[in-house]
């Protein structure tokens, strides 16, 4: 634990992420907060390994990069292959993989919400660490905490009930799945769906009341304007599977509507920064800081003018009436868009389920090499994620470049770091409370380092406090 | 007519015909030994030591495949010793080169998973090599993976005893030992393979298939070519 004498903070590892990582708080001779960084320390290498290898494999490699999102990473590495291969998946094989792309969100989210994230709002921010956490919260809130279990599993159970695995998904593959639904899973699926919706709409309840109750601090915890980027349809309603890559500015305004994921690299540039392995990426035309933007949850309801399903759409306009703009910067927010998407992934997995031709058995397209690049993109849980293969005349891979979702987030977690110290972290006197808010920072995010470095593990955080020589004067860590 | 002869396997007396291997003695009298490299119909070489057995009167270890029977033979096929050994085998299969189970065509359809779970393998107790292994993806239907071959030499022998197309070969010694195709040239240049597909078939792990195969989901049909041999009356 901590103990304090001067000037830099380190919260390493941070608690209740994904991953492994630091947060410096750096301050200067006069005690003022200088720089706040958010670093990661691992490095995997997934993208050099995976070189030399025949490119329908990836769909199959790829989603181990993380546990968490496994099929964003299946799903995006097989339309890169299509993109080889210059096809497109049957219409139900397209319908599955979204399908268990909605359980993954619902999985994910539910993860971020019901356990890592509840706990700040439900038992407060300066609540014993000891009790804030999900068992602590099952002593209070049982009912909630069983419902929140309850929907992760739902989620998990999609994947679950069509590929046979809860986790590492098989079945997704270039051309579509390759496994057709079951008609006892179809049923088994759609038992769940009147529940989770139930308990979407009290969690949602809960979040606005607890919205109501701390207006003052959450109308500035972490406010700060930036651009936005993620997937919508055609018509601009929200998506998270297939769709246009739309940017956003500041104001809401279109700035980039539908840019071929194909040429994301002309849009995207990536920084490497000395003391992390996440790099920053920015929008090219608009160059470094300037052109930062931010992804996931929030990203996508800013970009998105509707949402595709009607509950999730009534709850849509709520939201977009927290701000007079059209975009709503409120890092705490990323919690609230995060339980309307959920909501909205529950409604559209029943749709599909109940599209009368699910059981289809014509699911997978086949096809071989013919052109040497494909880009696959598509939404993960946390944002935005663009997979990109370059092959050899035989298949095989010799460049592989994954663009992922918390990189992409990574500027903006510094900011708002940054902001959360300044206001609660005093170096004189420094609290837990105050810590905790920094992390509750970097949780809105819900970053997974797993994927963003991709490294894997189990997240626990360090805070370190430097003073102006660099000296760590203090440092808190926990386990993860 | 061989000659009559009276061996014995684990202090059972066998009667039996002179000129048959060990293993084929003992696969008639339903004693099961664990084997990797033989496959039924093709010459035995006795590439993977597998089914090492000890005969008395020798010091050293006798692979059934390979060892013919003789009058008053003594053979344990499974001492506690042989057990080990066939484990420390297996555990040098996954650590010379690179098995990924997970990510791999022919996972739940391998037989070299299988006789890790046969023998009692818990992990691996060699560090792994991390051999550099090339995949060779130019023959447009099929791809090489030398990542997951074992040296086994099945396809190096079905390729030329029953397709008779001897595109297959083997080049280097021991741990540089590589299967290769015709002149050490890409398969996909190969003069002489016909893309009969006989060696995916054979192939005890993932490390031959066919493009189009996805994880989990090799399709392999060994029976078939144990069949054609048969009707071809092979050997
Ligand atoms: S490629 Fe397969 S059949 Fe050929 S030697 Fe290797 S493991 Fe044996
Ligand atoms: S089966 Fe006898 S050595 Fe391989």
């Amino acid at each position: 634990m901590a103990e304090t004498k001067g000037k830099k903070i380190t919260i390493s590892p941070v608690t209740r992420i994904e991953g492994h990582a630091r947060i410096t708080l750096q301050y200067d001779a006069k005690g003022k907060l200088d720089e706040a960084r958010f670093h990661v320390n691992e490095f995997r290498g997934f993208e050099k390994f995976c070189e030399g290898r025949y490119f329908t494999e990836m769909p199959a490699i790829t989603p181990r990069i993380c546990g968490i999102c496994p099929v964003s990473h299946a799903v995006c590495s097989a339309k890169a292959g299509e993109g080889i291969m210059r096809i497109k998946p049957p219409r139900i094989g397209d319908q599955l993989r979204r399908l268990i792309q909605l359980g993954q969100m619902i999985s994910s989210h539910a993860l971020s919400f019901y356990h890592l994230s509840s706990p700040d709002m439900l038992m407060g921010w300066d609540c014993d660490p000891d009790k804030r956490n999900i068992v602590g919260m099952y002593e209070q809130f049982p009912d909630l905490v069983r419902r929140g279990i309850r929907l992760r599993q739902f989620g998990q159970e999609i994947s679950m009930y069509i590929t046979g695995k809860k986790i590492h998904t098989m079945g997704v593959v270039c051309g579509g799945m390759s496994i057709p639904l079951k008609e006892e899973a179809r049923e088994a699926l759609l038992k769940w769906i009147p529940e989770a919706l139930e308990t979407l709409d009290m969690s949602l309840e809960l979040y606005k009341g607890y919205y109501e109750k701390n207006k003052e601090e959450l109308n500035v915890f972490a406010y700060h304007p930036t651009m936005y980027m993620g997937l919508v349809q055609a018509d601009g309603t929200h998506e998270f599977y297939d769709g246009k890559v739309r940017l956003v500015d500041e104001k809401g305004e279109i700035v980039e509507d539908g840019f071929n994921p194909a040429d994301f690299a002309q849009y995207i540039a990536e920084h490497p920064i000395a003391w992390s392995y996440l790099k920053y990426p920015y929008y090219k035309p608009y160059g470094f800081e300037k052109g930062f933007y931010r992804v996931g949850p929030l990203a996508r309801l800013n970009v998105a003018e509707r949402m595709p399903t009607p509950l999730a759409q009534k709850e849509f306009e709520l939201f977009r009436q927290l701000e007079d703009g059209k975009v709503i910067h409120g890092t705490f927010h990323f919690h609230y868009a995060r339980l309307i998407e959920m909501l909205s992934s529950v409604e559209q997995a029943r749709d599909i389920l109940n599209d009368p031709q699910i059981l289809s058995t014509e699911t997978w397209a086949r096809g071989e090499r013919n052109q040497h690049d494909g880009v696959g993109c598509t939404e993960a849980p946390r944002g935005i994620l663009f997979h990109h293969y370059t092959t050899d005349d035989n298949g095989l891979l010799t460049k592989v470049n994954l663009l992922i979702a918390t990189g992409q987030n990574n500027p903006a977690m510094n900011t708002s770091i940054k902001q959360v110290a300044e206001k609660y972290v005093r170096l004189d006197d420094v609290q837990e409370g105050a810590l905790n808010r920094v992390e509750g920072a970097i949780r809105c995010y819900d970053p997974c380092l797993s994927c963003s470095t991709h490294a894997a593990g189990q997240m626990p955080l360090l805070i370190e406090l430097k003073d102006h020589r660099g000296k760590i004067v203090r440092t808190l860590a926990r386990g993860g | 007519m061989p000659d009559k002869i009276t061996i014995s396997i684990n202090g059972t007396e066998i009667k039996t015909e002179e000129g048959k291997s060990i293993l084929s003695v003992c696969k008639e009298n339903d004693i099961h030994i664990p084997v990797m490299c033989h496959f039924p119909g093709l010459t035995d070489v006795g590439a993977c030591r597998l089914c090492l057995c000890e005969v008395k009167g020798y010091n050293k270890l006798l692979p059934a495949c390979t060892t013919l029977v003789a009058e008053n033979m003594e053979i344990q096929t499974h001492t506690e010793k042989l057990k080990e050994y066939r484990r420390v085998i297996v555990e040098m299969f996954f650590s010379e080169r690179n098995h990924m189970c997970s990510i791999c065509v022919a996972n739940t359809n391998c037989e070299l998973q299988d006789m890790a779970t046969e023998v009692g393998m818990q992990h691996v107790r060699f560090p792994f090599l991390n051999q550099e292994c090339a995949v060779d993806a130019s023959h447009p239907k099929y791809v090489i993976d030398h990542n997951r071959c074992i040296m086994c030499t099945r396809c190096v022998r079905v390729c030329s005893e029953v397709e008779g197309a001897h595109n297959w070969d083997v080049k280097n010694r021991g741990y540089n030992a590589r299967v290769i195709s015709d002149f050490d040239q890409p398969w996909g240049e190969s003069e002489t393979c016909t893309s009969c597909g006989k060696c995916l078939n054979v192939c005890p792990t993932g490390a031959l298939w066919a493009k189009g195969s996805v994880q989990g989901k090799l399709d392999k049909f060994p029976e078939k070519i144990t069949d054609l041999i048969e009707k071809r009356g092979i050997h």
